[in-house]
Formats: structure tokens, sequence, C-alpha cells
């Protein structure tokens, strides 16, 4: 009989060689004469073991890794397929640690089923939530949605149920549903795993959003960096029309729902949701003054969801469990679990999806083993590049959107960045202003001017003129960007560059009198 | 091994934008695929940036001589074509080199060493960014995140992503891409 071994298709399981180790696996098989079916499956989120190859064995799922091509002649030679002893077995999946610690939702079938198999999809409760949703009015959906307190999991934390009802009361002709995969922000990677690993969420989730609201066609926005995303979303797209998920009938309900992707190329500030109307509309991606609302007058003057990946990927499950079920996770405002993106210097780097409250210490050392050069965690960024820097003083801070605007930081989309001791926090200070002058639609003044401005006079700091006026007309110009750009790039740039001075004074030239005034 | 073609050097490609003189006139056979392309694309709504890519991937850039068709067809103005068209990081106005190696800059990867490995890469192709190297076989482009930041540095060659990618690596990689060429 045939065994199924997994080898993931992931990019960052590919990056370090998951389709070399694949072909060593069919072709060492063949040269013993054993039947193996690969399954080109998502990661597991456990990027310190990719390639992370699993055995589906009468016990259950058996890991091994990291795989490298070499290793392959001698897993066989000790009885993979069994679930043999190996140096670099793990035991059964499901029983690691850094997975049985974890609270996955949204990321229930990442890492387990063939991605764009949907029979797998529909075998692991796919369709569940979309199969609830279509006996369903409108507004019971979108009751459903606010019902479980989701908030926008691409970084603005904006109740999701709020953004539908919205549209869902627009009266129009024609109502989009956008998602944005425009997934920019360095430290995640959570969008990625779930168009490459579970793309069939995201679709189900979309088809749920335009069958609440009325809308007739969704776009998916994705950046131009993820080939390997476009390919598995496309097939998945296609099979999903080949079943009837997607078109003119879904499952025979009479109602209608087109999806394509739409290529971005390569401009940071399109994941701002109205640039990135713009961007689709065949535009330069110029931000739009607000109001009117995306869900007032979005794609093409429509009324149009616009929501991150994470958030429509996780409506399937609320549909399907209902909203007390998803809202029964979490703290105080932030319900539900957040995809969790380690990243930077750590020696184990992953995904975790846990529900909001665990502490950026237990993150960072926990799961993450502390720094992978070995040498202290001096900074951590959260939010991305548009995130503020955290000193060790603030690793005790819960994952939780309050409490990090508490003490002036941001969650963002989940992303966690780790720096150690080498690193240079001015020198952190002027890239975000270097990225800000790269990025910047140029529409506003503070942000396409402050920003180069802001690189200049981070040079005159760290070339040691006058640290502490200079320090002072960083803060001024902060001031300004901060309280007079038109979106996030202009408006946030200041959070790393603010953080990093109040944190690390000392990077940027300042005694300690300089640093009390 | 890299034959030495049309190089998209960047300072060339100024001179270009400057003098106006070195753009070659589109070839029969450009011609022919650039209105494919816009047939193809130009009933599609919001049509222009799913057509520059296919033009892109399709001839490897965008030739400025062909804003005209394209505005013509989507009945947009030339500068609306070109303000797209240079809008975005993505997409290039000459051809690059037979491949293009992407280093990733963003933070993750500036926490495992990037600076180090971008300074190496440089020295060894022996240009800057935006640049190719003189037998028109590499380009080397910055990029700002290539969703690899669980497996710092990153860096893609074309459309293959690389992680963890050490001096002694990349040497390895760019060595295989010289070869394949």
């Amino acid at each position: 009989m045939s065994i199924t071994v997994y080898v993931p298709r992931d990019s960052s399981a590919l990056s370090l060689g998951a389709d070399r180790v694949a072909k060593a696996i069919a072709k060492e098989a063949a040269s013993r004469q054993q039947e193996v079916k690969i399954v080109r499956n998502g990661s597991r989120g456990m990027f310190w073991l990719e390639p992370m190859v699993e055995v589906a064995t009468a016990a259950g799922r058996v890991a091994y890794g990291p795989v490298d091509p070499a290793d392959v002649a001698s897993l066989f030679d000790a009885n993979f397929l069994q679930g043999g002893e190996h140096a670099l077995k793990h035991g059964l999946t499901d029983e690691m640690p850094w997975l049985k610690k974890q609270e996955r939702l949204t990321f229930a079938r990442v890492g387990i089923t063939d991605p764009v198999s949907i029979d797998d999809y529909l075998a692991h409760d796919g369709y569940q939530g979309l199969k609830n949703a279509i006996a369903m009015s409108g507004a019971d959906i979108v009751k459903a949605v606010t019902d479980s307190g989701l908030r926008g999991r691409g970084g603005a934390a904006f109740p999701t149920g709020i953004k539908w009802n919205t549209v869902l009361n627009a009266p129009a002709e024609q109502k989009y549903v956008v998602c944005n995969a425009d997934e920019g922000d360095s430290g995640t990677y959570s969008d990625r795993m779930i168009m490459e690993g579970d793309p069939f969420v995201l679709i189900e989730g979309m088809t749920i959003a335009g069958v609440a609201v009325g809308a007739t066609q969704g776009f998916i926005y994705l950046r131009s960096e993820y080939p390997h995303a476009l390919e598995v979303l496309n097939i998945a797209i296609k099979n999903a029309y080949d079943k009837g998920y997607l078109g003119a009938n879904i499952l025979g309900s009479g109602k209608h729902f087109d999806l394509e992707v739409r290529r971005a190329a390569g401009a940071y500030v399109c994941g701002e949701e109205t640039s990135l109307l713009e961007s689709l509309e065949g535009k330069r991606g110029l931000v739009r003054f607000k109001p009117p609302l995306p869900a007032i007058e979005g794609l093409f003057g429509k009324p149009t969801i616009v929501n991150n990946v994470i958030s429509l990927a996780t409506v399937p499950i609320i549909l399907d469990k209902g909203g007390d079920f998803y809202k029964n996770y979490g703290m105080g405002r932030s319900r539900g679990t957040l995809p969790i993106q380690l990243a930077g210097n750590l020696k184990q780097n992953g995904l975790i999806e846990k529900a909001f409250g665990i502490t950026l210490r237990e993150l960072l050392y926990d799961f993450g083993g502390g720094s992978a050069t070995g040498k202290p965690i001096k900074a951590v960024q959260v939010g991305g590049p548009l995130g503020a820097y955290l000193p060790e003083s603030q690793f005790d801070t819960p994952m939780d959107y309050e409490a990090f605007t508490a003490i002036w930081a941001v969650l963002g989309h989940g992303g966690v960045v780790a720096f150690d001791e080498s690193v240079d926090m001015a020198k952190m200070a002027r890239y975000a202003f270097e990225f800000c002058a790269i990025e910047s639609c140029g529409k506003c003044t503070p942000c396409r001017i402050g920003s180069t401005r802001g690189v200049e006079v981070m040079d005159k700091i760290m070339s040691g003129k006058d640290h502490a006026k200079n320090v002072i007309l960083v803060k001024d110009l902060s001031d300004t960007m901060l309280n007079g750009s038109l979106c996030a790039l202009g408006g946030m740039t200041p959070y790393p560059v603010l953080s990093a001075i109040n944190h690390f004074p000392e990077d940027f030239g300042l005694s300690k009198q300089e640093q009390a005034a | 091994m890299c034959e030495v073609i049309v190089s998209g050097d960047a300072v060339l490609n100024s001179a270009n934008l400057d003098s106006g003189k070195l753009d070659k006139p589109l070839t029969d056979e450009q011609v022919r695929r650039i209105e494919a392309h816009i047939g193809a694309f130009k009933s599609m709504p919001g049509a222009l940036l799913p057509l520059l890519h296919a033009i892109q991937d399709d001839l490897g850039y965008i030739p400025e001589p062909s804003y005209s068709k394209i505005s013509k067809a989507l009945n947009l103005s030339v500068a609306e074509v070109h303000g797209v068209v240079t809008f975005y990081h993505h997409f290039r106005t000459h051809p690059p080199g037979k491949h293009t190696i992407q280093i990733c800059r963003a933070e993750s990867c500036q926490a495992m060493g990037c600076d180090a490995l971008e300074q190496h890469v440089k020295s060894t192709l022996g240009v800057d960014y935006h640049q190719t190297t003189a037998d028109g076989c590499i380009t080397l482009e910055p990029v700002y995140c290539l969703g690899n930041c669980a497996c710092s540095p990153a860096i893609m060659v074309d459309e293959e992503i690389f992680g963890r990618v050490t001096a002694t690596k990349v040497d390895q990689i760019i060595r295989e891409v010289k070869e394949s060429a």
C-alpha cells in the first residue's frame, strides 16, 4: 500500500530546499521500489525545522526535520515510512510542544491538508461556514461576524462586522469584496501561509462576505513578491469554480460570486485600503481622502468590503461554530485569536496562533527560544515597519490591541521581529525614514518631504553633529508627520523613530542630562 | 554561460531618459506581442496593471514606445500610463539582465545581517542596486520583504526564493545562475 509523505510547498520551506527534498524522496522511493504518495502541504509553521517531512502512520503523522536531500537515504534506511527512529525524528506532529500550546482556529488546516484539494478541504470541515451562510439572511451573517468581536487583522483593528454592515446597508447595483493580500510588513507572513497552505479558507471567507452584503465580484490584491501564493490561489479558485463553490449559482443557492486574483506591483503604500483600490482601478496608488469610506464609495465608486487575508480567512469558522465560540477566546476588547509571526534574530521562528493575551516574553523565550545568535535580545519591533520598538522592560506586555496602545505601540498584523544587542537603534530610526521616503505615494507633504528630511537629520545625528539639537528636530518633524499625514505610512513612521529615541537614547549619542531633558 | 546582451545598466538608463536618443524603436515582433496583450486586456475593468504585468512578463520590461498604444486602447493619456509604470517598483522601462537577484532589506533581514550580505553581493557582482553586470547576466534589486522573515536573510533569484542566506551560499547561487544562463 502506498504511504503518504508530506513535504511542504510553503515559500519558506521552498527557500530551504523543500523541492529538492521532495524530488530526493521520490527518487529514493522509486529505486527501493516503495510506493510513496507525496503531498505538497502548507507549513506547520516551525521554520527552524523546515523542510519538515511528515509521514502518515497508523498512530498519526510523524515529523522529521530539518531534512536535507542528503538525509533522505538514511531516512529510508531508518524505515521512516513506518515512523522509524532517526536523529531528525520529532515524534507525532500533533504532540510537538510548539503546536500543542497553540489555539489554531484560522490556521486549523494549514500544514495538514493538501492546499489545492477541495476534497481534502471538505474532509476537514471546509465549507461548513458557507453552507450555514447561504441559509441565513445577510443581516444575520453580518450579526454573527459582529458578535464574534472580530477586528481587522491587517493592523487597524476596526470591527469587521461594522464595516460589513455599512456595505450591507449601502444600496447599489454592484458591490465588491476586496481582499488586501498586499502583506508588505517586515516580520509578517501569516497571509502568505494561509494563501499557500489553505487557500480555500480565504475563498470561502470572501464568498461568505459576498453572500452577506450582496457583492457578486471579489478581488484578491496579491503582492507581486508572492509568486507561489499566486500559483496556489489560481489553482484553488479554478477548483472551486469546477465544483460549484464559485460562480453564478453557488451550491445551487442561486447566489452569485466571482473571484479573481490581481497582482500588485511592489508598492508598500498599496496595503493602505484606498491606495489599494486606486491600484485595482489601474491607477497610481495614491491614497484617497476619507470620507467617503470605501464601504460607501470603494472600488469603481461602489460599496466595497476591504479586509485583510486573516480577517476573511477567520470568517468561515465563525459562521461554522458561531460568533460566541470565537468570542470566548481572547482578552478585553481583543476577541478571538491572533496568528503571531516570530521573525528576525530568534532560534525558533514561526507561526503561533494564540488567543489574545500571551505576553511578548512568552513568545520570545518560550516559543522563540531566545536569540539565534545567543546574545541578549535588545529590542523587538511589533507590527511591521510602522510599529514601535520595544525594550526588554516592556516584554511583559500582553498581545492585546489596547495594552499595546497604552504603551504607545501597535500590534498591527502580529509580526514580531527580534534584534540582539548588536543593533544600532539610530540606524533603525534612519531606516524607518528611508523606507517611508522610498514608499511614500507623494500625495501629502509631511510624508513625502518629512521622510527625506528625517533621513538627513538622522545622518547628522549618526555622524555626531549636535546630537541634542538634532534629536529635538527629529521629534518635532515626527510630530508633524504624526499629525499631518494623510495615511498611516507617514503618520506612523514616527512610531519606530520616537520609540527608538525614547527607549534607546544612548544609541543617539545623548548624555544622561540630555536624556532626562 | 551568459552572453552579452543589451545592457540594462542604470547609467545607460538615466542617459536614456535625459537624451531620449537611446530608446530603440520597437521591433515588429515586440509590436505584435504588445498589441496581442492589449487586445486580451483592454475590456477588463481596471486593466492597466494586469496589462503591464503581461507585457513585462513577456518582454522583460515595458518599452516606453508602447505607452502611446496602451494609452489609446485604454482611453488614457500617455502621461497617465507613464505615471503608473514609474509609480510601481516592480515595473521597469528597460531590459534587465538575464536573471534578477533581489535582496531583502527589511527589518527582519537586517536583524540577521543582510547589510553585510548586500555589501558582499554588490562587490562580488561589481554593481550597485538597480544595475546589471557588464555581461548582461544579473540585475541586482533591493526588495522590502519577501515574506520569508522566519528564515532571514532572504533573497529571490527570478522567482526562486532562498532563506538563511550566507556569503558562501550566495556565492554558490551566483555561480549556478551564471552557469545556467
